[in-house]
C-alpha cells in the first residue's frame, strides 16, 4: 500500500518553490497546540515543510519537540490546530497519514527478542506488502543503513548505532516522501553520525525532511531550515546561514534565542516570546 | 485483516522468542496434570470422562492466563515501542484484535497439548468424545474471556505486577460469580442480583460446555463479554497512550 504521492515529483528540479500553492507542501502544521493539564507543552506552533527540505527542530529539553513529532505522527491527539501530512489531516485521517510517513520514534524503540530481519519483516507486513515485494523492501531497507551483516542476530544483542540503525530503516522501509525523525543520530559515534547525516543528505531531494536535534552542528551540516522551539513556541524559523550573526557561534545564538525572555533576534522572523 | 495478523504473528512469534511460552505451558500441563489426577480423583471416579480436568481448568486459567496477558500492552509501554505500533499505518482495533488473537491461540496450543489426557481416558474406556471437544471449546471461551480483561487491564498501567494482580481479581469476580458461596450470600440478602451473579458467571456459563450442551445464549455471552473487554482495551489504548 503506497501512498499515491509517493511517487509524485511536482517539480523537475526536485524542489518546489516557496510560495507555490498549486502543490500544498508535505508536511503542513497549523498552529498546532497540545496542553497536558494546565501545562502547555506545545503553544501554537505552525511551520510548513515542502519537498527537498530539511528542517532542524531545535530546542532545548522540554521545549516541546519531541510532543511535536509525536503530534505529526499521529501519536498524541492535539488540543488544538492541526497538521497535515500529504493532504491528509492527523486527526480525521490518521491511517494515511501513517502510510506517507516515516516516523522514527525517541530512542527508536524496536522489539528486542526480534531479529533485524524479523523486525523489518514485520513493519513490511503491517505496512502491507507481501511475498517478494516485502522481502524486497527489507533488503532495501538495511542497504541503506548497512544492517546486511547483523540482519540474523536479536537486536537485544546490538550496540546502540546498530539499533538506531534498525529505526531508521524501519522509517524508510516504505521510501516514505515524508520523513520525521526525533533525534536520529543520538548516541551515535562520530563516524556513525556523519553515515546517518549522508543518507540524510541524499535522501533530502526528493522528500520532506524533519529532524529534531539539540546537536547544532548537524543543522549547519544538514539542514536547509531550522525552527527554533522554546517553551512550546517558535521563536525562530530561518536558515541555518541567517542565524549565525556575525561574532557569534551558532551556539551562543541559540542561548540568547532559547533562555532569555524576548530573546527573538530576527523580529521578521520570529514570534516574540510572551514576557 | 492483513495487518491485524502481522500484528498477531509477531506477538505470537514473541511468546516462542523467550521463555515465557515454555515456562507457562510446562507449568500448565504439570499443573493440570497432577489435579486431575489427584484432586480430580480421575481414576478412583471409575468414569471414562475428562470431567476432573475441565472442573478446574477455569481456575488454573484464572492464574495462568493473566500470566500472558500482563505484558501484552504494559511491556509496549515500557519499551516504547507503543509508539512505534501505534504510528504504524493501523487502526487502533486492529492492533488490540492482533495482539488478542495471538494470545488466544498461544492459549488454545497450551489446552491441545492435554492431548495425552484425552489418549488416557480412551485407551482405559469408551468416552464421549463429543462432549470432550465441546469441553475444550469452552475452555477456550473461558480463556478467551480471560484474555480480554487481562490484555484490557494490561492496557492501562506500565507495570507488570500491576497489570497481573488487578486481571487476577477481575477475573475471579468473574469466575465466583455463579459459585454456591456468593449465590447463597446474595439470595439471603439481595435476591435480585443473585440471578444477575449467575448470568454473569464464566463457570456457570462453561458448566454447560462441560455437559456437552452448546447454549446459543452462552455463546452470545462469552462473544459480548470479549467484545466489550476488547472495545475497552481499545479505548484504555488510546486514552493513555502517550503517558
Amino acid at each position: 500500500m503506497q501512498c499515491p504521492h509517493a511517487n509524485v515529483n511536482p517539480a523537475p528540479d526536485g524542489g518546489v518553490t516557496q510560495g507555490d500553492r498549486a502543490v500544498p507542501a508535505l508536511i503542513e502544521i497549523e498552529r498546532l497546540t497540545k496542553r497536558f493539564g494546565s501545562f502547555t507543552a506545545v503553544d501554537d506552533v505552525s511551520f510548513t515543510v515542502d519537498r527537498g527540505e530539511v528542517v532542524g527542530f531545535l530546542g532545548p529539553n522540554g521545549a516541546g519537540k519531541s510532543t511535536t513529532m509525536k503530534m505529526l505522527a499521529g501519536f498524541v491527539t492535539p488540543s488544538a490546530g492541526t497538521a497535515r501530512v500529504c493532504g491528509h489531516d492527523v486527526t480525521d485521517e490518521p491511517v494515511a497519514v501513517k502510510r506517507c510517513l516515516g516516523y522514527l520514534p525517541e530512542g527508536a524503540p524496536t522489539y528486542p527478542e526480534m531479529t533485524v530481519a524479523g523486525f523489518l519483516g514485520f513493519v513490511a507486513r503491517v505496512r502491507g506488502y507481501r511475498g517478494g515485494e516485502a522481502r524486497d523492501r527489507v533488503a532495501r531497507a538495511m542497504r541503506l543503513t548497512a544492517l546486511e551483516g547483523v540482519r540474523l542476530q536479536p537486536i537485544e544483542t546490538l550496540s546502540k548505532g546498530f539499533k538506531r540503525r534498525v529505526g531508521l530503516a524501519q522509517a524508510l522501509l516504505h521510501d516514505p516522501p515524508a520523513l520525521v525523525m526525533d533525534e536520529p543520530t543520538d548516541g551515535l559515534d562520530p563516524n556513525q553520525k556523519h553515515e546517518v547525516r549522508e543518507l540524510i543528505r541524499s535522501m533530502a531531494p526528493e522528500k520532506a525532511i524533519v529532524i529534531s536535534t539539540h546537536i547544532l552542528e548537524e543543522v549547519a551540516a544538514v539542514c536547509t531550515r531550522a525552527v527554533i522551539i522554546a517553551r512550546g513556541r517558535v521563536v525562530v524559523d530561518a536558515t541555518p546561514r541567517a542565524l549565525e550573526a556575525p561574532g557569534m557561534t551558532l551556539d551562543e545564538v541559540f542561548r540568547e534565542l532559547t533562555l532569555g525572555p524576548g530573546g527573538a533576534r530576527e523580529p521578521e522572523l520570529a514570534a516574540t516570546e510572551a514576557a | 485483516m492483513g495487518a491485524t495478523l502481522a500484528v498477531a504473528r509477531r506477538e505470537l512469534t514473541g511468546y516462542f522468542a523467550t521463555p515465557v511460552a515454555y515456562v507457562f505451558i510446562v507449568i500448565f500441563l504439570v499443573l493440570s496434570g497432577a489435579i486431575t489426577f489427584t484432586l480430580g480423583g480421575f481414576f478412583a471416579r471409575n468414569q471414562a470422562d475428562l470431567q476432573p480436568f475441565f472442573n478446574f481448568v477455569p481456575w488454573l486459567f484464572l492464574f495462568l492466563v493473566p500470566a500472558i496477558t500482563m505484558r501484552l500492552w504494559a511491556e509496549e509501554r515500557r519499551l516504547g515501542t507503543i509508539e512505534l505500533l501505534l504510528t504504524l499505518p493501523i487502526a487502533q482495533w486492529q492492533a488490540v484484535l492482533g495482539k488478542f488473537l495471538a494470545a488466544w491461540a498461544f492459549c488454545a496450543i497450551a489446552l491441545a497439548l492435554t492431548f495425552p489426557l484425552w489418549i488416557t481416558v480412551n485407551v482405559l474406556g469408551d468416552p464421549d468424545n463429543g462432549v470432550i471437544l465441546t469441553g475444550y471449546g469452552g475452555c477456550l471461551l473461558v480463556a478467551g474471556a480471560y484474555l480480554a480483561v487481562g490484555a484490557a487491564l494490561s492496557a492501562l498501567t506500565k507495570n507488570q505486577v500491576i497489570a497481573f494482580v488487578l486481571a487476577v481479581a477481575v477475573c475471579f469476580v468473574f469466575a465466583a460469580a455463579g459459585s454456591p458461596v456468593v449465590t447463597e450470600f446474595l439470595s439471603q440478602r439481595i435476591p435480585a442480583l443473585a440471578e444477575v451473579a449467575r448470568q454473569f458467571s464464566v463457570t456457570e456459563r462453561f458448566a454447560g460446555f462441560q455437559r456437552g450442551v452448546i447454549a446459543l445464549r452462552d455463546l452470545v455471552f462469552f462473544a459480548s463479554f470479549i467484545a466489550f473487554w476488547l472495545f475497552a482495551n481499545a479505548v484504555a489504548v488510546d486514552h493513555r497512550k502517550a503517558d
